[in-house]
């Protein structure tokens, strides 16, 4: 079992480039788990064709601890099991310790069973405290992407993502795949990713590019492969799921201080 | 055996450079020859070492809050907060209706898991439902632990919409444990909000007897305020309220029509006390209830501040009275105690208030300390402008009064104020310091290492100190008195309490105990090895 995680700046495009990989790699007879870790509990949506996913803290608010793994464990596109860890209202408790709650709940109800080829992990935004980190500590996901875009403040976050992969990669065995990026047709994008990607010690695993037929697809609660399955952002997706697959450049990433990111935009990210 | 600077030189040598820097400004041995010595208090302990100080927590709902008999205290958080400061701190209460005295309950809304993800207000908002259907107080304190203030929930909003529901006074307490550097932190919290809340809430526009006072910083341990209320009215004096030993809400309210504020413990009530100076005029007295020639001063500084002959008259014929009851017993103990020395070791007023009644048991201080105290109760009040703000002091609010337009009135004329400052501790407090002897101790924030180390370096005959560091002492073969709780017993204030603490303490010295006690190193070796012949091969 390859247990990943997502991560990135909030907006990227993370829970639609996870979905889409995983549908790809249903497509292609894999088991997977999708665990959503954002307290808004949309990461499952285009797999289950909507948001009608109970979360785990909800369940377990309502039921108290005495909850069944089919209350909170759904089957959505391809056969892939999907789970929202949920969260409180903005502004009120503390999410991160919601996600610690949650994934420490579908262990105990045996929700990683040995059949499972992939577990996903899609986490909220940046990683704003320990309970964001949950998913790369204790060793919950082994591999890391990060979903980047050539975008300033996407690679700057990326990078700080990074800082905390290294952290726990010391201490556990956390390493990361790879970036993965989402254009936003910026200048010179594949270039400066690639760039940025090589700087961290890792590798652009895939450039997925801009095309509507994603928004189109999403509109209609589905991943573009449902959706849509010949289209050729499809098989983008397959390709990115095939990278990801066929993957074995882990690394601990080394990440660069801010005045090596912005040279690195003055070198690669203007077109004249 | 004396110290000598040599000797705290050689003991702080023990410690890396940097820690040892720090610590050496919180040491002094008392010269008075020198024109003034100053010692750092109040700051920040440095992590590893072994301290004694509580929490901001402990401080507003243990030491302030708790005593208040008629109020129920929430704590708002996990069970523990609640559960390890119940009942420990011996704040004795007793009431006229019994139906309104909550000394003895822990209430608290143990927050689970859940609550913490999901916020923690809705189940407060309950709890307070439920304190109100069971007992009905006449108010409502919440104290906000560690986790309430990590995640946010808004207590003061709590609190004010369930006030609208149920139309008694219930008031929220920002005093996350991690807030400031100790207790201390605590205190001037609870003190805030007492004052903006509570006192002078009440209608009450005269006092309901003569010589009204309130006594400030009295928590009743073992009893204590007890004692000083039973002197206090057979001169004839009316206490208003205690702050806050066996006090309650309704007596609060009206703490604004006493005429003179008696301060106890300078440290955790002085907020108070100066607040209530400038909003109603009257000015407060620091006192000491704690040994017998201590009490004695302070009713005949009571008595030159009223001036009344009859007052004085009655105040002298009650100190005779007393003397002649309690002397001879007292008497017998000094016998037993005479000629020991003893450490100090107290929060912010007990490590200077004991240090009389110890010399009136013959029995010497060499050490004494504070454990939370700033450095105005150490060196006096007149060095309150020298002391740096540091960013923990600014964490706390400090919130400013003005002279209440209907009430302020000067309790005494100008003139005579100024002509009183002069005799009694009007108004001030000089602080610990100027009472010990030269070539005594004064450690702030005294740690389990030093304690170790001075004990072997001067060998007292008695430790009094607090719960943690009590069996450690005992373990080296020191009798220990806590004088935090006062190991079960008390009261230890007033001319009974006097001769209570000469009790127990004389029966420190005489407890067959330790001749029933061997220690470990009396009968087996402390290290154990071998002399191997041409040295070591091994290595």
């Amino acid at each position: 079992m390859r247990q990943i995680a997502i991560y990135g700046k909030g907006g990227i495009g993370k829970s639609t480039t996870t979905q889409n990989t995983v549908a790809a790699l249903a497509e292609a007879g894999k088991k997977i788990m999708v665990v959503g870790c954002d307290p808004k509990a949309d990461s499952t949506r285009l797999l289950l064709h909507g948001l009608n996913q109970k979360t785990v803290l909800d369940t377990l608010r309502d039921e108290g601890e005495d909850i069944d793994l089919e209350d909170i464990l759904l089957e959505g596109f391809g056969g892939t099991l999907c789970v929202e860890s949920g969260g409180p209202e903005p502004g009120v408790g503390c999410a991160g310790r919601g996600i610690i709650t949650s994934i420490n709940m579908l262990e105990s109800l045996g929700a990683y069973t040995p059949d499972l080829d992939y577990v996903f992990y899609d986490v909220l935004g940046d990683v704003v405290c320990g309970g964001f980190a949950m998913p790369i500590r204790e060793g919950k996901a082994q591999e890391i992407y990060i979903v980047a875009s050539g975008e300033m403040m996407a690679l700057y976050a990326a990078n700080n993502i990074s800082k905390g992969i290294q952290k726990y990669a010391q201490s556990g065995g956390v390493r990361m795949g790879g970036i993965i990026c989402n254009s936003r047709k910026v200048d010179n994008e594949l270039e400066l990713l690639t760039a940025f990607a090589k700087e961290l010690g890792s590798q652009l695993i895939h450039f997925v590019p801009r095309d509507n037929m994603v928004q189109r697809a999403e509109i209609n609660k589905k991943t573009v492969i449902d959706f849509d399955p010949g289209q050729d952002q499809a098989n983008e997706y397959r390709t990115l799921a095939g990278n990801i697959d066929g993957n074995d450049m882990f690394v601990i990433p080394k990440p660069m201080t801010q005045d090596r990111l912005e040279e690195l935009l003055m070198t690669h990210g203007i077109l004249d | 055996m004396a110290i000598n600077e040599k000797k705290l030189e050689e003991l702080l040598n023990q410690y890396p450079t940097k820690v040892k820097r720090n610590r050496k400004k919180h040491l002094i041995i008392k010269d008075s020859s020198l024109a003034h010595q100053e010692i750092e208090a109040n700051t920040r302990t440095i992590p590893g070492i072994i301290t004694n100080r509580g929490c901001a927590f402990a401080g507003c709902k243990g030491v302030v809050l708790g005593p208040l008999k008629d109020m129920v205290h929430i704590v708002h958080g996990p069970i523990g907060c609640a559960y390890y400061t119940w009942g420990t701190r011996r704040n004795k209460a007793k009431s006229d209706d019994p139906t309104k005295n909550f000394i003895n309950y822990c209430v608290s809304s143990d927050m689970q898991e859940s609550d913490i993800v999901f916020g923690g207000e809705k189940k407060l908002a309950r709890l307070i439902d439920e304190v109100m259907d069971i007992f009905q107080p006449n108010a409502i304190t919440i104290s906000a632990t560690c986790p309430v203030g990590l995640i946010g929930d808004d207590l003061q909003a709590v609190a004010k919409a369930a006030q609208e529901k149920h139309g008694v006074e219930i008031m929220a307490f920002n005093c996350e444990g991690y807030k400031g550097v100790s207790q201390s932190a605590g205190h001037h919290i609870a003190n805030n909000i007492l004052m903006e809340r509570v006192i002078g809430q009440g209608d009450w526009e005269e006092a309901p007897g003569k010589y009204p006072i309130n006594i400030l910083g009295e928590y009743n341990i073992g009893g204590d305020s007890w004692e000083v209320e039973r002197i206090l009215e057979e001169i004839g004096y009316t206490v208003v309220s205690v702050m806050t030993g066996d006090g309650s809400y309704e007596e609060l309210k009206n703490a604004h029509v006493a005429e003179l504020n008696l301060v106890q413990c300078h440290r955790s009530i002085n907020y108070i006390a100066e607040m209530l100076e400038t909003k109603y005029g009257t000015p407060w007295l620091k006192v000491n209830f704690i040994g017998v020639q201590s009490t004695i001063e302070t009713l005949r500084n009571m008595a030159l501040y009223f001036n009344d002959p009859a007052l004085t008259q009655k105040t002298e014929e009650v100190i005779a009275k007393e003397l002649a009851r309690t002397e001879p017993i007292i008497e017998q103990y000094k016998k037993i105690c005479e000629g020991k020395t003893a450490f100090c070791f107290v929060g912010g007023s007990r490590g200077h208030h004991y240090q009389g009644l110890f010399a009136e048991l013959g029995i010497e201080t060499v050490l004494a300390g504070y454990e939370f105290a700033h450095r105005d109760d150490y060196e006096g009040r007149d060095i309150i402008p020298e002391i740096k703000l540091d960013a923990d002091t600014k964490n706390i609010p400090e919130i400013h009064v003005s002279p209440d337009e209907r009430r302020f009135r000067l309790k005494l004329s100008p003139e005579r104020l100024a002509e009183m400052k002069k005799k009694i501790p009007l108004s001030n407090y000089q602080g610990m310091n100027i009472e010990m002897k030269d070539g005594t101790i004064i450690v702030d924030d005294l740690n389990h290492f030093e304690t170790e180390e001075f004990i072997k370096l001067l060998q007292p005959d008695i430790f009094s100190s607090g719960i943690k560091d009590k069996y450690v002492v005992q373990k080296m073969g020191i009798p220990s008195k806590q004088l935090h709780s006062y190991d079960y017993s008390g009261p230890y204030a007033g001319f009974n309490g006097a001769v209570k603490f000469a009790e127990d303490i004389a029966m420190s010295f005489a407890t067959p105990t330790w001749n029933f006690i061997t220690p470990p190193w009396k009968n087996k070796p402390l290290l154990e090895g071998t002399i191997v012949e041409g040295g070591c091969s091994v290595c």
